[in-house]
């Protein structure tokens, strides 16, 4: 018998006697009537950034206004060319380790947290907001839920490939508590709210 | 490892003692305001707490299902009895691979397999890229903390440290500084590693993939730019459903740290195109553990840690003195499980405050399970035979109402004598850290007589 076997027939006789999976309440009766408030104060706790836009055209200025100086900056999004790096181009990942600022699209914002999905269904590198020295992500205001039960619902956080919740920018605490924003990712978040 | 022996040096430095349980009682202190901003944050323990116990009465079943659906995303499965065959599995991975190369991110697990010396006897490079799992790497020490690995240095030893290790300025001890040069140190690591382990938060039998949880970024900055990813986890991590991962982030980073969440909640289920990716599903006692009808509840465990920043005992102690890879009141449940020999003082370790079960964001009988696992031990005799006897008499005393007066009444007046040289002497143990109370006039049972007749028999 290989331990495959071995183990699961362990379980088996050790297991106890079968227990309800109880339902999953939402506690949406908790949520806050002002999600882009809620999330905005939440993720600028976290050490990121919010502005809030009228569309892709004002978000590029206010990108460009938060980041003047940033040399190689590629973006995801197709409605934001940056004129930067052409990541379609670019077969190794390694190769992004250049980046300065890389632009995605969020796909679901969670206000109570203030996590927002991105999945590779919108990146063409998933390192790409790992690698890069600032991060800025677009998210639509209508894509706001306010808790993570309502997020695992939403057909955007599709578990399939690859995703990830980024809340705020890369940080560690493991030098005697000291809060360090950038530990190995991103050194800023910018949130862009359409 | 002997718990008591091994506080007994940490708490030698009063100083360090002193800090190093302010500073859990900071995270502890966080942890409580996070939780109480979430009105059902006990509604959210309880739902965690069931689908963990519908998990373990299910345990074969999930494991079956997740592997099913982890091979459909195109994930090699492996499955490990024990330590050693884990360490194999991973050791053939990386030799197919010819790596010479690896980053890891957190994994306990790991640290329970002791994978690191194995890898390395046979000349791999491994890199712990969790910034407090890198600095008790480069010290040569295993993790005081789960959550915290280094929570037991000083910023002025990890200037130390890095200085002599990885270049840094010496003397240097700003936080800042010293994270901004272990990030350019281990830049260049991950640039140049041909393999990435991780461990696992949360396995989900639904859907087949994993969950990993850093703030850092560190386990996607290895998986996403090496070839192979190797995700190493123990088989109580397994959860139902997808929905269920909304249930338990909630109450992971706010128990852990007070954050609200993790900066990164990362959702593995495919490699990406060109790439490996393994899961080594790894039993090493836990089988056996489940089938402890008194002490399976410990395989709820989330790895939270909320437990050792509450803890009386593990703030004033530190967690090398529980000489078990997951220290505190936890770990003093799980390690008499796996071996109850090598870790019999574990249970000890605690004052039975009951602290531990009330932060616990997954609702295990921790203080009840101490308990537990004491009576065990003192059955087994695995108790020192000074306590046995001292136990035995008392046990005699208590069962005897008029033995007991008796005793009480010469105790207070015994307790008037210039006692010193009796109590603080070397040989009296007690007496290192206690004082004697003032005896009272009387015992509880006279005064309640005297003022209460009526009620008195």
């Amino acid at each position: 018998m290989g331990s495959r076997e071995q183990i699961l027939a362990r379980v088996k006789k050790n297991k106890p006697e079968g227990m309800p999976l109880p339902s999953v309440k939402f506690f949406e009766e908790y949520a806050s009537e002002n999600l882009v408030q809620a999330f905005s104060e939440v993720l600028e706790g976290v050490g990121g950034k919010v502005v809030s836009v009228s569309g892709y055209a004002e978000a590029k200025q206010q990108i460009l206004g938060c980041y003047p100086d940033k040399k190689n900056v590629g973006s995801s999004i197709p409605e934001l060319e940056m004129g930067g790096l052409t990541l379609d181009a670019i077969d190794d990942p390694h190769a992004l380790h250049q980046l300065d600022l890389m632009l995605v699209k969020g796909e679901v914002g969670v206000a109570e947290n203030g996590a927002i999905w991105v999945s590779e269904n919108s990146l063409s590198h998933r390192v790409s907001p790992f690698i890069t020295e600032h991060l800025a992500i677009v998210l639509e205001k209508e894509k706001l839920v306010w808790n993570m039960h309502q997020a695992y619902s939403r057909e955007e956080v599709c578990l399939e490939g690859y995703g990830v919740f980024i809340a705020g920018p890369s940080k560690t605490a493991d030098i005697e508590q000291s809060l360090v924003i950038g530990a190995h990712g991103p050194r800023s978040l910018l949130v862009v709210l359409i | 490892m002997n718990h008591p022996e091994a506080a007994k040096k940490f708490v030698k430095d009063e100083q360090r003692t002193t800090w190093h349980d302010q500073s859990l009682w900071f995270v502890r202190t966080k942890r409580d305001k996070s939780s109480k901003s979430l009105p059902e944050w006990e509604e959210l323990r309880n739902m965690a707490s069931a689908i963990k116990a519908n998990v373990l009465s299910h345990l074969d079943e999930y494991l079956e299902e997740f592997e099913r659906n982890a091979q459909a995303n195109g994930v090699t499965v492996h499955w490990a009895k024990d330590a050693e065959e884990h360490n194999r599995i991973v050791h053939s991975i990386l030799a197919k691979h010819r790596v010479k190369r690896l980053v890891k991110s957190k994994s306990m697990l790991t640290e329970e397999c002791h994978l690191n010396p194995h890898l390395e006897q046979q000349g791999i490079e491994v890199i712990d890229t969790d910034l407090g799992e890198r600095i008790v790497q480069l010290a040569n020490e295993p993790p005081s903390h789960i959550v915290m690995p280094a929570i037991h240095k000083k910023k002025e030893e990890i200037g130390e440290l890095f200085a002599k290790t990885i270049g840094t300025e010496p003397g240097a001890k700003d936080p800042q500084y010293l994270t901004e040069a272990a990030r350019q140190h281990l830049r260049e690591k991950f640039l140049a590693a041909d393999a990435a382990i991780t461990g696992v938060n949360f396995a989900i039998a639904e859907t087949g993939g994993v969950v990993v949880c850093t703030n850092e970024g560190n386990a996607d900055m290895g998986v996403h730019l090496a070839p192979v990813h190797i995700a190493c986890m123990g088989m109580e991590k397994i959860i139902p459903k997808a929905e269920h991962l909304g249930v338990f982030l909630r109450l992971l980073a706010r128990s852990a740290t007070g954050q609200p969440i993790t900066t990164y909640s990362s959702h593995f289920h495919k490699p990406r195109a060109g790439t490996e990716m393994h899961i080594v599903i790894v039993d090493n006692g836990r089988s056996e553990h489940l089938g402890q009808e008194d002490f399976r509840r410990a395989l709820h465990c989330i790895r939270c840690g909320a437990c050792m920043n509450t803890c009386p005992i593990y703030r004033r102690s530190g967690g090398h003195s529980y000489g078990y890879t997951v220290p505190g009141p936890i770990g003093s449940i799980i390690a008499p499980a796996r071996n109850l020999k090598a870790n019999h003082t574990l249970p000890f370790a605690s004052t039975l405050c009951g602290s531990c079960s009330n932060v616990c964001p997954v609702k295990i009988d921790i203080h009840d399970q101490l308990y537990k696992w004491r009576q065990v031990i003192a059955k087994k005799k695995e108790v020192p035979l000074s306590k046995q006897l001292a136990m035995k008499v008392a046990g005699r005393v208590f069962a005897n109402p008029g033995l007991y007066r008796m005793l009480g009444k010469v105790g207070r007046k015994v307790l008037r004598l210039p006692l010193k040289p009796l109590i603080y002497n070397p040989l009296n143990t007690w007496g290192k850290a206690r004082d004697l109370p003032e005896a009272p006039k009387q015992s509880f049972r006279e005064w309640y007589l005297e003022n209460y007749p009526k009620n008195g028999k």
